[in-house]
């Protein structure tokens, strides 16, 4: 396996696959998303409970479940930089930092108002929203880290540690509602068994699930591309690409 | 459809102001992001072009000064 994953660790290598994939990505992401929120908004039906409040999980949940998968995509690539000095992986990770943030913002702006209308306060201190919060500090944290160090080897080692530590933050997310009395509802979607949620909500909701881990995938390698160029910007097929492109 | 009409559709049962503050600020966010993301590429190729440009001038002045003396 290594000897096949090997050359993809060559900055051009991974610059050109990145490139390869990212139309794949971008179509995939706007197609399903543009389906899921129309879905969600326009054909799935009213909630019973909450009225047409609840459309909001439509962004919501999805904005959610993918900061969690970003954090641990982040995390597993921070790793994997750190223990095997593969700078490729330690640039995805940098690459994904930015954008876990703003998804993370996402979740908690759409649970504030969707939490007003439900249970009448933007925000409380529980479990779930607070260590939600903490997810947002953990990707600013990983960001600030990577940007203080003009030596970017360094900067990816000590923004590295802080994405692996803070990976335990996420099980304390996912099992928050279980583990303490909260505002916020138990999970709607479960794996191992039936949802508690009727068809004509789910799909929609599953295809905005997708579509944000696909739009996630397409930023991190519109992103990576970037990183990788800057952080070879000594090589002479970058050079050849600054005079070809940059010049302008 | 489960709304009558495009003004049933936009009120949200009432719960217009929350639903489409959401999908704004959302929609909003990530039409930021990536158009910064996108931006980025450019950005590092033209500051790497800067610097080529800096060190053929800065290569030019020594020849230069090499043949005066």
């Amino acid at each position: 396996m290594w000897k096949w994953l090997h050359p993809y660790a060559d900055p051009e290598r991974a610059y050109q696959l990145a490139g390869k994939l990212l139309p794949w990505f971008s179509i995939l992401a706007l197609g399903l998303i543009l389906t899921g929120t129309i879905w969600g908004l326009m054909f799935a039906p009213t909630d019973y409970q909450q009225g047409d409040s609840y459309r909001i999980i439509f962004i919501h949940v999805p904005a959610a479940s993918m900061s969690m998968a970003a954090y641990m995509g982040m995390a597993i690539s921070a790793f994997i930089g750190l223990v095997w000095q593969i700078k490729a992986a330690d640039w995805a990770a940098a690459s994904i930092a930015p954008i876990g943030a703003v998804i993370t913002f996402i979740a908690l702006f759409t649970g504030a108002t969707w939490g007003k209308p439900m249970w009448g306060t933007w925000w409380v201190w529980d479990a779930r929203l607070t260590s939600e919060l903490v997810l947002l500090f953990l990707y600013l944290g990983v960001i600030s880290l990577y940007a203080s160090f003009e030596d970017k080897v360094l900067a990816a080692r000590a923004a590295g540690i802080l994405a692996i530590v803070g990976v335990i933050n996420i099980p304390i997310i996912k099992y928050s509602v279980e583990w303490w009395s909260s505002l916020h509802q138990p999970s709607t979607i479960k794996i191992t068994e039936e949802s508690a949620m009727p068809t004509e909500m789910l799909i929609p909701l599953l295809i905005n699930i997708f579509g944000f881990g696909m739009m996630i995938g397409a930023l991190t390698l519109v992103r990576f591309r970037a990183e990788v160029l800057a952080r070879n910007g000594m090589r002479p097929w970058v050079r050849k690409l600054a005079q070809e492109q940059g010049a302008a | 459809m489960q709304f009558e009409s495009i003004s049933d559709f936009f009120n949200m049962g009432g719960y217009a102001f929350y639903v489409w503050l959401a999908y704004g600020v959302t929609f909003s966010s990530l039409a930021v992001l990536v158009f910064q993301s996108v931006k980025q590429k450019n950005k590092v190729l033209k500051q790497i072009a800067q610097k080529l440009a800096r060190e053929e001038r800065l290569k030019q002045n020594r020849s230069n000064n090499e043949s005066k003396t």
